[in-house]
C-alpha cells in the first residue's frame, strides 16, 4: 500500500477510461435535464465519447504507461483490448440506431450503462492488479444485467436479465473467493508478485494457488461462457435487445480473455503442464457443447449464442498452445469474432420491424431475392463464422490451430477441426434458407440507414481485410504478447 | 514478357468480369450474358500464350512469387508445370462455352448465376496455379462456395439437399486436409529450419514411414471424396443431377480433375513411401470404380445420371493410371483428365439442349430422335463413341496409355479394368439406341427442333479437340513428358531411398 501513496498518478493512462465515463455522465445528465432529449444528440455525445477514448488509446501505444502504483497499466497489450471494447461498442452505438430499436430502447438509459459497461471492460484488460480485475468484471456486469432488461414490456428480456443476473452474482462469488484464496497463498493481490511466488514454489505445494486458480477460471469462464459455464448464454442472447446481444456476444468475451490471459500467463509462470490440462479439456467441452446444441437450433439468436460457445472453445485453443503464436492469435481471433458477429447481430436487428424481430430461420426464407445486398453481407458472415477463407474467421482460425499444432497438440486441433465441420451445417443452413428457400411473404425490414450502414460497411471491411492482409495485426500482437509472456 | 504476371491476370480476370456484373442492372440480361462471355473468352485467349510459351520442361514457369503473411512463410506464389497447364488450359477453355450453353436457360437471377460461374472460375484456376499450401487451401475452400450456390439455386428438384451434401461432403475432407498441412508446415519447419508453405520446399524433404501413413491418409481422404474414389462418390450423382447444365458441366469437367491433380501435385511427391503402401488398395478401389460405376450406369432410367455414374467409372481410370507410376499411366490419366472433361463436358451440354426442349432427362420419354434431329444426332455420337474410347477419338488414347501402364504395374488390375471398356460400351451405346433410333412414338418429340447455331458453336469446338487428341495426342502428350518423368523420377528415387535404409537398418539387426 506504500508505493501506492509515494508514486506519482500518472492520470495521463486512466485517460481513456475516464473520458468514457465522463460521457457516460454527460448522457446521463442530458437524460435528466432534458424531459425529451432527442436520440441524436445523446447518440453523438456517447459516439463522441468513444472516439476520445480511442484517440487516448492511440496516444499511449508503446509508452507501457502504469499508475496508481501498477494497479492499472498501459500496456499494447491492454490497449489492443481498449480498441477492440471501443470497436465493438462503437458498432453497437452505430447498431442501435436502427429504426425498430426505437421502439423500446430507453436511449439515455442505454448509450450510459453501455458507456459504463465499457468503462469496466477497460479496467479488466488494464488491470495487473486482482482487485481492480475484479471491479472492473463487476462494473461490467452489472452493467450488462441493465441492458439486458432493457425491453422492459417483454417478459423474454426480463427473465434474461433476471437469469443474467443471478447466474452472474454466483459466478461473481467464484472469482471473489478464487481471488481471496490466491491471496491467502501469496500474500498479494499483483500480478506480478504473484507470478515470482508461483516461480519459487512448486505448484503441487501449494494447495490454495490452484484452488484459486481453478475458482477463478470458473468466474471468468462464465463470462465468457465456457461449457459448462455457459448455461446462460442462449435464453440471455435470445432476450436481450439485439444491440446489446451483440455487444455481450464480442465485447464482454474478449474482456474475459483479456483477463484470462493476464491471469493465465503473467501469474502462472513456470505452471505450464498443470494449467493445460484444464484448459485442454475445458477447449473440448465447449466446443463440443456449443457446435452440437448449435446444430438443434431454428432461432438464429440461439443459434448465435451457441455458436458464440462453441467460439470461446476455438479461442481457448490458442491459450492451450501456450505460446506467443497462440497469446497472439487469440487476441487476432478476439477481434475477427468482433467484427464477423456484430455484423451477423447488426442485420437482424435491421432486418426487424415494429411487427417484431425476425429471428426464426423460416423467417429468412427467399431474402436473396428480396434484398439481395442484405443476403450476401450475411452470407459472408456466416462464411465468416465457419472459418471459410478468404474471411477473417479463417485465417483467425488457421492462427489458432497453427500456434496448437507448434505446441504438439495435435490431436486438439484435430477435435477442433471436428468441430468446425459440425459447425458448417448451421451456419450453411442460414445460407441455404436465404438463397435456396422461396418466401411466402415480401420481408419489410432491411431499411439501409446510414448507422446501419456505417456498421455494416465496417464490419466487411474488417472481415475481409483482415482475411485478407492479416500480417500487420499479427505482427504488432505478437511483439507485446512476447512482453507480458 | 517472363516477368509479366500472366498467372495472375488468368486467375482474377474471371473475378474482376464478375464484380463488372455486379454492377450492371438486373434488367438488362443480355449486357450481363455479354460481359460474362468476354470476360470468359478474354480469360481463355490470355491462357494462350502460356500454351504457346511453354517449354516442354519439367521445372515450374512462369512463376511469380510474392510475400503474403510472411511472420508464417506464406507466399503468394505462382507457377505452372507440364500437369497445371493442361487443367488451366481445360478449365479456361471450357467456362465461355459453359456460358453460352446457359444462354437462354438460365432465367431466374441471371446476374447471380454468372458472377457465381466467374468466380468459381477463378476459385478454380486459382487452385491449379498455386505453389504455396496456404494460398492452395484458400482457393480450394473459396470455389465451393459459388458451386454450392450453382447446385442449390439453380438445381433441380431436390437441389438443396444436393448442394448441402456436396458441401458438407468436401468441406469434411478438406479441413482434415488443414491439420496435415499444418503438421507438414511445423515437420518441414524442424527439420530445415525454414517455415514455409512453399510447395516446392515441401516437396524436397522426406518424411518418416509412420507420419507419412497419416499424412497420405488425411490429404488423400480430401482428394478421393472429390474424386470421387468409390466408396466416396455418393455425393456425385446427386450433385449432377440437380446442377443446372452449366454447373454439371464445370463439375464433371474441372471440378474433379482437382482430386486427381491434388493426387499428382502432394501425394506422390510429399508421400512416396505411402504411395507404395497404398498402391494396392488405390488400384483396388479404382477398378471397384470402375466396374461399379459402369453397372451402376447400365441400369439408369435418367439420363443425367448415366452420365454421372459414367464419371465415376472413367475417374477409376485416372486413379489407375496414376498410381501405376510410369510414363505411360501418368501420361494417359493426366490425358485422360483433360479427355474427361471434354466427352463428358460435352455429354452434359447435350443433355441439357435434350432437355431444354421436352423437360424430361428420362431415355424412356426419348427415342427415334435421330429423324427429327440429325445434326444433335450427330453431335451425341461423336461424343458418345468418344467417351467409349473408340481408336481415333481422345478417350481411345488416354484409356489406351493407363491400361498399358497399368499392365506393366500389375497385370491382374489391367486386365478387370479393361472390361470397364466394354461395359461402357454397352451403357453408352444402349442409351444411344434408345434416345435416338427406333421409333419416333412420342406425341411430344415430334415437334423438337434441330440444333441452333448457337448450340452449334457451343459444342464444335469440343469436338475439334476430341478428333485432334484422337489423332494427334503428341502435341498434347510432348509438353507433360518431361514433368511427368521428372515427377516419376523423384517419387522412385526417395522410395528407393527408403527401401536402402530398411536393408541397412535390417542388415544391423
Amino acid at each position: 500500500m506504500n508505493d501506492l501513496l509515494t508514486s506519482p498518478i500518472n492520470f495521463s493512462v486512466i485517460l481513456p477510461v475516464v473520458s468514457l465515463a465522463l460521457a457516460g455522465f454527460v448522457v446521463l445528465g442530458v437524460g435528466i435535464f432534458m424531459p425529451k432529449p432527442k436520440r441524436t444528440l445523446l447518440f453523438g455525445i456517447s459516439l463522441v465519447g468513444i472516439l476520445i477514448s480511442s484517440y487516448y488509446t492511440v496516444q499511449l501505444w508503446d509508452q507501457n504507461g502504469s499508475a496508481f502504483g501498477g494497479l492499472v497499466v498501459a500496456d499494447n497489450f491492454a490497449l489492443t483490448f481498449n480498441l477492440i471494447f471501443l470497436l465493438g461498442a462503437g458498432l453497437c452505438v452505430l447498431m442501435s440506431m436502427n429504426s425498430h430499436e426505437r421502439g423500446y430502447l430507453l436511449y439515455t438509459e442505454f448509450f450510459a450503462v453501455l458507456l459504463f459497461a465499457t468503462v469496466g471492460m477497460l479496467l479488466m484488460a488494464g488491470s495487473t492488479h486482482l482487485l481492480i480485475m475484479f471491479l472492473g468484471l463487476e462494473t461490467l456486469s452489472i452493467s450488462l444485467y441493465i441492458l439486458a432488461g432493457l425491453k422492459r414490456t417483454e417478459a423474454l428480456s426480463l427473465e434474461s436479465a433476471f437469469k443474467y443476473f443471478l447466474l452472474g452474482a454466483f459466478s461473481s462469488g467464484f472469482l471473489l473467493y478464487g481471488i481471496a484464496f490466491i491471496y491467502g497463498a501469496n500474500g498479494s493481490f499483483d500480478l506480478q508478485k504473484i507470478a515470482v511466488n508461483v516461480a519459487s514454489v512448486p505448484l503441487s505445494d501449494n494447495l490454495y494457488m490452484i484452488l484459486g486458480g481453478v475458482l477463478i477460471v470458473v468466474g471468468l469462464g462464465f463470462k465468457i461462457a465456457i461449457a459448462p459455464f455457459h448455461m446462460w448464454a442462449p435464453d440471455v442472447y435470445q432476450g436481450a435487445p439485439t444491440p446489446v446481444t451483440a455487444f455481450m456476444a464480442t465485447g464482454s468475451k474478449a474482456a474475459g480473455f483479456a483477463a484470462l490471459l493476464r491471469v493465465v500467463f503473467s501469474a502462472t509462470d513456470g505452471a505450464v503442464p498443470d494449467w493445460t490440462i484444464i484448459l485442454w479439456v475445458l477447449a473440448v467441452l465447449t466446443m463440443s457443447v456449443g457446435n452440437l446444441a448449435a446444430l438443434g437450433q431454428t432461432n438464429i439468436k440461439r443459434m448465435l449464442a451457441y455458436s458464440s460457445v462453441a467460439h470461446a472453445g476455438y479461442t481457448l485453443v490458442g491459450i492451450v498452445a501456450w505460446n506467443e503464436l497462440g497469446a497472439s492469435s487469440v487476441i487476432f481471433y478476439l477481434l475477427s469474432y468482433t467484427f464477423m458477429n456484430i455484423g451477423a447481430f447488426a442485420i437482424i436487428s435491421m432486418l426487424s420491424t415494429e411487427d417484431g424481430e425476425l429471428l426464426e430461420f423460416n423467417d429468412f426464407k427467399g431474402l436473396a431475392n428480396h434484398r439481395p445486398l442484405v443476403a450476401v453481407m450475411m452470407a459472408l458472415f456466416m462464411f465468416s463464422l465457419a472459418g471459410l477463407p478468404p474471411t477473417a474467421g479463417f485465417v483467425g482460425k488457421f492462427y489458432l490451430f497453427t500456434a496448437a499444432v507448434k505446441a504438439g497438440h495435435i490431436p486438439l486441433v484435430v477435435i477442433a477441426v471436428i468441430n468446425s465441420m459440425i459447425s458448417l451445417y448451421y451456419y450453411l443452413s442460414v445460407v441455404v434458407v436465404m438463397f435456396m428457400k422461396k418466401s411466402d411473404s415480401d420481408i419489410k425490414g432491411a431499411v439501409f440507414l446510414p448507422t446501419v450502414s456505417l456498421t455494416l460497411a465496417l464490419a466487411m471491411l474488417g472481415t475481409l481485410g483482415l482475411g485478407g492482409w492479416p500480417t500487420h495485426f499479427m505482427q504488432q500482437f505478437q511483439d507485446f504478447v512476447g512482453r507480458i509472456m | 514478357m517472363m516477368n509479366f504476371p500472366i498467372l495472375t491476370l488468368i486467375t482474377f480476370l474471371p473475378l474482376a468480369g464478375a464484380c463488372a456484373i455486379f454492377f450492371i442492372k438486373n434488367d438488362k440480361p443480355k449486357e450481363l450474358k455479354i460481359t460474362a462471355l468476354m470476360t470468359t473468352l478474354a480469360t481463355f485467349l490470355v491462357s494462350l500464350p502460356v500454351y504457346v510459351l511453354f517449354e516442354p520442361e519439367s521445372t515450374m514457369q512462369f512463376m511469380e512469387t510474392r510475400s503474403w503473411i510472411p511472420a508464417l512463410g506464406v507466399q503468394f506464389k505462382l507457377g505452372l508445370d507440364g500437369i497445371s497447364l493442361f487443367m488451366v488450359l481445360l478449365t479456361t477453355f471450357l467456362t465461355p462455352l459453359v456460358v453460352l450453353s446457359s444462354w437462354n436457360s438460365i432465367t431466374k437471377n441471371l446476374k447471380g448465376y454468372l458472377i457465381s460461374m466467374l468466380m468459381l472460375e477463378t476459385g478454380i484456376l486459382g487452385v491449379f496455379v498455386s505453389l504455396d499450401l496456404f494460398l492452395f487451401y484458400v482457393f480450394w475452400e473459396v470455389m465451393l462456395i459459388p458451386m454450392c450456390f450453382l447446385i442449390g439455386i439453380w438445381g433441380g428438384e431436390r437441389r438443396i439437399y444436393a448442394a448441402v451434401k456436396f458441401f458438407i461432403y468436401t468441406m469434411v475432407g478438406s479441413l482434415l486436409m488443414l491439420v496435415a498441412i499444418l503438421v507438414m508446415y511445423f515437420y518441414h519447419g524442424g527439420q530445415t529450419g525454414n517455415y514455409t508453405f512453399d510447395i516446392l520446399a515441401l516437396q524436397q524433404i522426406n518424411i518418416p514411414l509412420g507420419f507419412q501413413t497419416w499424412l497420405f491418409l488425411a490429404f488423400g481422404l480430401s482428394f478421393a471424396i472429390k474424386v470421387p474414389i468409390f466408396p466416396f462418390h455418393t455425393w456425385l450423382p446427386d450433385a449432377h443431377v440437380e446442377a443446372p447444365t452449366g454447373g454439371s458441366v464445370i463439375l464433371a469437367g474441372v471440378l474433379l480433375k482437382m482430386g486427381t491433380y491434388g493426387f499428382l501435385r502432394f501425394c506422390l511427391p510429399f508421400f512416396p513411401d505411402a504411395v507404395s503402401q497404398f498402391t494396392p488398395w488405390i488400384f483396388t478401389l479404382g477398378v471397384i470404380g470402375i466396374i461399379y460405376g459402369a453397372l451402376v450406369a447400365m441400369v439408369q432410367p435418367d439420363l443425367k445420371k448415366l452420365v454421372a455414374y459414367s464419371s465415376v467409372s472413367h475417374l477409376g481410370f485416372v486413379m489407375l493410371g496414376i498410381f501405376a507410376l510410369n510414363t505411360e499411366g501418368l501420361q494417359g490419366g493426366l490425358l485422360q483428365m483433360v479427355n474427361h472433361g471434354l466427352s463428358t463436358g460435352a455429354l452434359f451440354l447435350i443433355v441439357g439442349m435434350l432437355y431444354e426442349r421436352r423437360h424430361t432427362r428420362l431415355i424412356a420419354d426419348f427415342g427415334g430422335l435421330a429423324k427429327k434431329v440429325p445434326v444433335l444426332t450427330a453431335f451425341f455420337m461423336i461424343v458418345t463413341l468418344s467417351s467409349i474410347g473408340l481408336p481415333g477419338l481422345n478417350g481411345f488414347i488416354g484409356e489406351f496409355l493407363i491400361l498399358l501402364g497399368t499392365f506393366m504395374t500389375s497385370k491382374a488390375y489391367a486386365v478387370v479394368a479393361a472390361t470397364g471398356i466394354i461395359l461402357a460400351a454397352v451403357y453408352m451405346l444402349t442409351m444411344f439406341q434408345r434416345v435416338m433410333f427406333g421409333k419416333l412414338d412420342k406425341e411430344e418429340n415430334q415437334q423438337m427442333l434441330d440444333l441452333s447455331k448457337r448450340e452449334i458453336t457451343v459444342l464444335v469446338p469440343i469436338l475439334i479437340f476430341i478428333v485432334f487428341i484422337g489423332v494427334y495426342p503428341n502435341v498434347f502428350l510432348k509438353k507433360m513428358e518431361p514433368t511427368v518423368n521428372e515427377l516419376i523420377h523423384s517419387v522412385r528415387q526417395k522410395q528407393a531411398q527408403t527401401l536402402m535404409m530398411d536393408e541397412k537398418s535390417l542388415a544391423r539387426k
